[in-house]
């Protein structure tokens, strides 16, 4: 069986920063897998260069087996890869369930069958009973599921979440995953970036460690937690003792 | 909870559309000449400011010499009437087409080469006035001597679209009733909801797979081919195209104030804004002459802009909608009280 989404030697260099330096891996079908990192280390440049949004400088992404890099985010998006932004971008003109409807017009025209998606993918993040309310009456958490919500309703096979969880209290941060959980066993394959390794040992099955924007581990969060150079590089000397 | 009415505009709304063009069509029969004549050049103002309203509201793309589709249509229409006496329903449509072509090369010419925002909208003027400068040269469209359309007599045509000042009345108010049907329609489509996240977020909206450097196009050509309908019968109504008067940029700037006074993107944003600042801008254009302070309008145009992005920056047409929601909250369902008050 062929790896849903593979890189192969991803390289990306702005001017003479060398942003994200050879990076290969594969991820399964299904499943939650974790990017992690301390800051800078490449991760949001990496999922920038999976979803279309920059070109990688080396280097080939696959998705599906088919080769995607250079390709428009629009039809990465397309090709079945939901991404979140980092920094929410909800179109604030537009209510929650009309945010979340203009990701499926990526699939089809119809108004109607747009709505009943947006609720559907609403439904799925417990964002529901907000749909009809407007962007600024909804709370941070609220907003990161939105997010979710919107490129969920691309109807994507691998979803890509940027610090869905990031600057969320534990208990909003574990309703969060309980989510993630839920989508991953609809089939969903999930790349999560994440910094705060508590919830990606709690989230992930399978861990990316990135630092200097070269790769130095990947394996369970078990074996991540245990290897000599993460936790020299990334968690710190405390982490272990 | 309360039910979100979006598949169509509610009755109420409707009815009320109907019942104030039911109005303005009866003006049409008692005004005298000279209001007839005005109200004339407001409603296609009102159906070319649709046109560019549907571009910046909705699609967020800034024009500032959308005079090039008014006189392309303008144009089209007197040559193929003058020159060969063919009906000005072609005139209109190979005027639709040309502006539509010329309108996705511009666009595509300048998206393709990332020049975005308000350098676009410099682009629409040099577009604007280059072809200005072509035409003022171009003897077969008359050059600076312009083209004249033969006095009309006998009875109103509306295959000749000639008639008599009433005439012009009513086909420019029946545009207006298209244009503002056209937009509401757009805004509750496909198009209205893709256009929008666009104009919010662009990359945002690629990432949810919007083609947005297609639809930047089609939003252009689309809003060149309807101003171009309107160049149209304005040369009818005129009687006559010159250069300088229908693709000068002091068309462009007339076309945008009516729509961003009455409220950018809405149904009918550019005929509140219009019918209230052209006809100031005539009055204050006779109160200057009279009292010799010529260019006494163009102040009334910048108090005009000045006063409603002041006290309304949304435009005069959405809060009227706003006020009007909440007194009806208040007075029909009087359970929504506490809704209301909490907000």
């Amino acid at each position: 069986m062929t790896d849903l989404l593979e890189l192969d030697g991803v390289s990306r260099r702005f001017g003479g920063l060398l942003a994200v330096d050879n990076v290969s891996f594969r991820l399964k079908c299904e499943g939650i897998t974790a990017l992690v990192g301390p800051n800078g280390a490449g991760k949001t440049t990496c999922f920038n260069l999976i979803a279309g949004a920059l070109p990688p400088t080396q280097g080939s992404i696959r998705f599906g087996g088919e080769i995607i890099s250079g390709f428009p985010a629009e039809d990465i998006c397309r090709l079945g890869i939901g991404r979140t932004f980092q920094v929410v971008r909800p179109m604030r003109d537009m209510t929650v369930l009309e945010n979340v409807m203009i990701g499926a017009f990526s699939w089809t025209r119809k108004v109607s069958e747009a709505r009943d998606a947006a609720r559907e993918a609403l439904d799925m993040v417990g964002l529901g009973p907000k749909a009809d309310a407007a962007i600024s009456k909804l709370t941070l958490p609220d907003r990161k599921m939105l997010e979710t919500a919107k490129a969920l309703s691309t109807r994507p096979r691998l979803l890509l979440l940027d610090e869905v969880m990031a600057g969320l209290r534990p208990p909003e941060a574990a309703a969060v995953v309980a989510v993630l959980r839920r989508l991953a066993e609809r089939g969903l394959s999930i790349l999560l970036v994440e910094h705060v390794m508590r919830i990606v040992m709690e989230a992930a099955e399978h861990v990316i460690v990135l630092h200097h924007g070269a790769k130095i581990a990947e394996g369970t969060p078990r074996y991540i937690v245990s290897h000599p150079e993460v936790v020299a590089g990334y968690l710190g000397e405390g982490f272990s003792a | 909870m309360q039910k979100k009415r979006d598949a169509l505009p509610d009755r109420g709304a409707v009815i009320g559309c109907l019942a104030g063009f039911a109005v303005l069509a009866m003006l049409g029969g008692v005004l005298n000449s000279h209001l007839i004549s005005l109200l004339t050049i407001v409603f296609l103002f009102t159906f070319i400011g649709q046109s560019w309203s549907i571009m910046l509201g909705l699609g967020g793309q800034l024009s500032i010499g959308h005079a090039l589709f008014v006189g392309i249509g303008a144009y089209s229409v007197a040559v193929l009437d003058i020159r060969y006496g063919l009906s000005p329903w072609f005139g209109l449509v190979v005027g639709m087409a040309l502006a539509a072509i010329v309108g996705a090369t511009l666009a595509w010419l300048s998206f393709r080469f990332e020049v975005r925002g308000i350098y676009f909208a410099l682009l629409t003027i040099a577009a604007a006035e280059f072809a200005r400068v072509v035409f003022s040269g171009w003897e077969f469209v008359g050059a600076m001597q312009g083209l004249f359309f033969p006095a009309h007599s006998g009875p109103n045509s509306f295959w000749m679209l000639r008639g008599d000042a009433r005439f012009y009345y009513f086909v420019s108010l029946a545009a207006v009733l298209l244009g503002v049907s056209a937009t509401a329609l757009i805004r509750q489509s496909f198009l209205g909801y893709v256009w929008r996240a666009m104009r919010d977020d662009e990359d945002a909206s690629r990432a949810l797979g919007v083609r947005t450097f297609l639809h930047k196009i089609l939003v252009v050509s689309f809003s060149g081919a309807w101003a171009a309908i309107g160049g149209g019968l304005l040369a009818l109504v005129q009687g006559s195209v010159f250069p300088d008067s229908i693709m000068g940029m002091g068309i462009s700037v007339d076309i945008l104030v009516g729509p961003i006074v009455g409220g950018l993107g809405t149904a009918f944003g550019p005929l509140i804004g219009t019918l209230i600042t052209l006809p100031l801008d005539h009055l204050a254009s006779a109160i200057g002459n009279k009292f010799g302070i010529p260019g006494l309008n163009n102040v009334g145009y910048g108090l005009a802009l000045i006063a409603v992005v002041w006290l309304l920056p949304d435009g005069i047409w959405p809060a009227i909608v706003n006020s009007a929601k909440s007194i009806t909250r208040f007075s029909w369902f009087g359970n929504l009280r506490m809704e209301q008050v909490k907000k």
